[in-house]
């Protein structure tokens, strides 16, 4: 118990809890074998989990055999605090193809179990100057490499990792504000209530990747889902993108994709003259956006087929036009 | 302790006042509990059900309560700086206020941090300050900085109030036994040697040196809290500067109030004279100048530039459709009246004085109020929100009954410490302290005996 805690850095109550669930998943299927996949659909990786058998005895298997629960922490947060060795994470986003289908954002709340109202991933309609044409500004978390959020937390709730990402513990958080007074693009939201979330997420382990389940009183945003990059997947936003707006992938390795296609970060940076949002406040955003021009989409496309309520969201800016 | 002739006449005229705690004390103590009763049930609503019950959402996510941090903070600089900087420079006249304004500092360091706790959403995680603190984080620099100026300001109050307490101790008062034990606690062995004396007035001297630094530390960091950021009316230089100054101008608003309202209970005209109102008054008409050019200096730099951003917020203060009444009330009765008033030579009395200084309080709580929500309803991206709550931000009854408990527990305290020490030092009125001692005059002889 001792060295199990030592390895995965975990604090003891968080084992226990995951212990706890490990074993109601075994107690459910009946017995330990059935819940295991079969022996030979997998690769044994060699690392040992113990686990409370029906039994009341201590077990050792190999990790490989669990059902691991999608939404299960799968590093300490030790290790959620380094991040991913040798990556530098970047997403790319092409304005010329959104048409506000709001896919994107459904998606991620989706994954994240967090309610409607709760956008992490929001679709701004701008208009950048009188005589401009409007265009969807899809915005998650730019991540930026000189993030004004960690600089101001007063307990390293929020933290920059060495892959690029800047994350929340929302374990540690004590709900000061402060990160979403001093975030100047509005990412940050708040858990002004207890929030509504199933209860079988609600008895997990938070975790900075997953941020699962949300807390009361804590800040939270978008986290470019690395829970899902160590399982070599797409953040769901980008997935589910009909139309391949969002390209997601690895600086060092020069690798971008959105699903579609996997092309080189720099040629297409560099092709399509990318630009960072409000360069000039110095934050260094991990977000690169692509100009809205030769658009696919007429800009209503996205306005037209919004139900009421969220059509009164832009409600003036298009308009002014005809 | 033996006491001169002119300690013997204020001791006897404030003895009563510290003795006995009458009906009025009792129904004044009742009302503010009550209020603070309030003030708790609402908290207990805020911790239950989340912030979810005050008006602050994801834009604007700090409202009343950080206006009135900040507030209490500046209120608090009466004792810090009027105290010390007289101090310093040796002031005669100060003797018989110090003791107002090193009070009105205590307690409002103590009310002023509440506020800021109660704008934290994980109250249960506050250690999480101490187990992982940052020290880039301004909050940190906060936390610092409150926690040594209320050791200090502690440290300022008690040592000009040992020798008051061995008075107290051997005066024989009409009081329990517990409060007698207390000052004898209190008073540590003081009984006014030679050397008991030199090391009091070493220590003073010494404190009065670092709370006036220390003061000026803690509204810099405070605002910098603001300063540090990138928002539009928050990321300025002047901003440290500005919000001291503000802070020192403020403080004297509340002394000079504090005083108005002793002299009118306890009719302590002849130590708390016209002379005094006057002089503060000339204090505060210097920084209400210094405070409207900072005020000048910095919209008009705002406004001349007029950055896309920094235009929108400027927008919004000028405009009367949305904080333009407020910001020409806080403007007006902020930095004009006070400077009027004591300019001319009618009105510069302490009734006028007194009221100047009211007003001007609530102008500058106003101007907080207006440093912090503009500007968080001005985000940088285009809000596109239905929620209206989330657009404009308007202050639930929770955050007024707790913004109402905290001025309650101001008071509170106020009346209490006065019960428990003379507000006007007793042993300040030394031998040679005979310029500031009451004309006999002005005190009849009926007054002098206890009630």
């Amino acid at each position: 118990m001792k060295e199990q805690e030592e390895n995965n850095g975990n604090s003891r109550r968080g084992f226990i809890r995951n212990v706890a669930i490990a074993t109601v998943a075994t107690a459910a299927c009946g017995s330990l074998s059935c819940s295991c996949k079969s022996k030979t659909d997998v690769a044994v990786t060699n690392k040992k989990v113990r686990l409370l058998s029906p039994d009341g005895e201590i077990v050792e298997i190999d990790s490989a055999y669990l059902n691991h629960d999608e939404h299960m922490a799968i590093v300490s947060k030790l290790e959620a605090r380094e991040g991913m060795a040798g990556k530098k994470f970047v997403m790319v986003v092409d304005l010329s193809r959104c048409k506000n289908a709001r896919k994107c954002v459904s998606a991620c709340q989706k994954w994240h179990y967090r309610p409607e109202e709760m956008e992490w991933l929001t679709v701004k309609l701008m208009k950048d100057s009188e005589e401009g044409a409007p265009y969807w500004f899809p915005k998650q978390c730019f991540h930026c490499d000189n993030p004004p959020c960690v600089k101001v937390c007063p307990v390293d709730a929020t933290f920059k990792r060495d892959d690029g990402l800047v994350l929340i513990d929302n374990d540690r958080c004590i709900g000061c504000k402060f990160c979403m007074a001093a975030c100047p693009y509005s990412t940050r939201v708040f858990n002004w209530e207890e929030p509504h979330q199933p209860f079988d997420i609600k008895g997990l382990v938070s975790n900075p990747e997953t941020n699962i389940p949300a807390r009361i009183g804590t800040v939270e945003k978008c986290d470019f889902c690395p829970d899902r990059s160590r399982e070599g997947l797409l953040p769901p936003c980008v997935e589910a993108c009909p139309n391949g707006v969002f390209y997601f992938g690895d600086e060092n390795e020069d690798t971008v994709s959105n699903g579609d296609e996997t092309i080189s970060f720099k040629q297409l940076i560099k092709d399509r003259a990318a630009y960072r949002f409000q360069e000039e406040l110095g934050t260094k955003p991990r977000v690169y956006y692509l100009p809205p021009k030769d658009r696919q989409f007429p800009v209503e496309r996205g306005y037209d087929d919004l139900p009421e309520k969220l059509k009164d969201r832009f409600k003036g800016i298009l308009e002014q036009k005809s | 302790m033996e006491l001169n002739t002119y300690q013997k006449i204020i001791f006897e005229k404030q003895r009563p006042v510290i003795e006995k705690f009458g009906i009025k004390n009792w129904g004044w103590t009742i009302f503010y509990l009550l209020w603070i009763g309030v003030g708790g049930y609402a908290l207990y609503l805020q911790i239950a059900e989340g912030h979810e019950v005050t008006g602050m959402r994801d834009n604007v996510v700090w409202g009343l309560y950080i206006a009135n941090f900040i507030f209490f903070i500046g209120i608090s600089y009466a004792g810090a700086v009027i105290s010390g900087i007289l101090h310093i420079l040796q002031v005669e006249w100060r003797k018989p206020i110090i003791r107002i304004a090193e009070m009105i500092t205590v307690i409002a360091t103590i009310i002023g941090p509440i506020f800021i706790l109660l704008c934290i959403g994980r109250l249960d995680r506050l250690h999480h300050l101490f187990i992982y603190p940052r020290l880039q984080s301004p909050i940190t620099w906060d936390v610092l900085a409150i926690g040594t100026y209320f050791a200090g300001s502690v440290i300022f109050l008690y040592l000009a109030l040992i020798k008051d307490f061995a008075i107290y101790r051997d005066a024989k008062l009409n009081i329990p036994k517990w409060r007698q034990k207390l000052y004898k606690i209190l008073a540590i062995g003081y009984r006014g040697t030679p050397s008991q004396k030199r090391h009091i007035k070493i220590s003073t001297n010494l404190m009065a040196i670092m709370i006036v630094p220390l003061a000026i530390i803690v509204h810099s960091v405070l605002s910098w809290i603001f300063g540090m950021t990138l928002r539009p009316g928050w990321h300025s230089t002047i901003f440290g500067p500005y919000f001291v100054l503000a802070a020192i101008y403020s403080g004297t608003g509340v002394l000079i109030m504090a005083m108005w309202v002793y002299r009118k209970i306890y009719k302590l005209d002849s130590y708390l004279t016209d002379k005094h109102f006057v002089y503060l008054g000339y204090i505060m008409m210097i920084l209400g100048a210094g405070y409207g050019y900072f005020t000048f200096s910095e919209y008009l730099t705002d406004w001349f530039a007029s950055e896309k951003w920094t235009s929108e917020v400027i927008s919004k203060l000028f405009s009367m459709q949305e904080y333009g009444w407020w910001f020409l009330f806080a403007n007006v009765a902020g930095i004009l009246l006070p400077i009027v008033i004591v300019a001319i030579p009618k009105t510069r009395t302490p009734n006028w004085i007194a009221m100047a200084s009211f007003f001007m309080v609530i102008a500058l709580w106003i101007k907080r109020y207006l440093i912090i929500v503009p500007t968080l309803e001005s985000p940088l991206l285009p809000m596109q929100d239905t929620r209206m709550e989330y657009v404009k931000y308007s202050a639930t009854w929770v955050e007024w009954a707790l913004t109402l408990a905290g001025v309650a527990t101001f008071f509170l305290f106020f009346t209490l410490m006065s019960k428990f020490m003379t507000v006007i030092p007793i042993s300040e009125f030394g031998d040679k302290e005979k310029a500031v001692a009451p004309s006999k005059e002005n005190l009849p002889e009926t007054e002098i005996a206890p009630a």
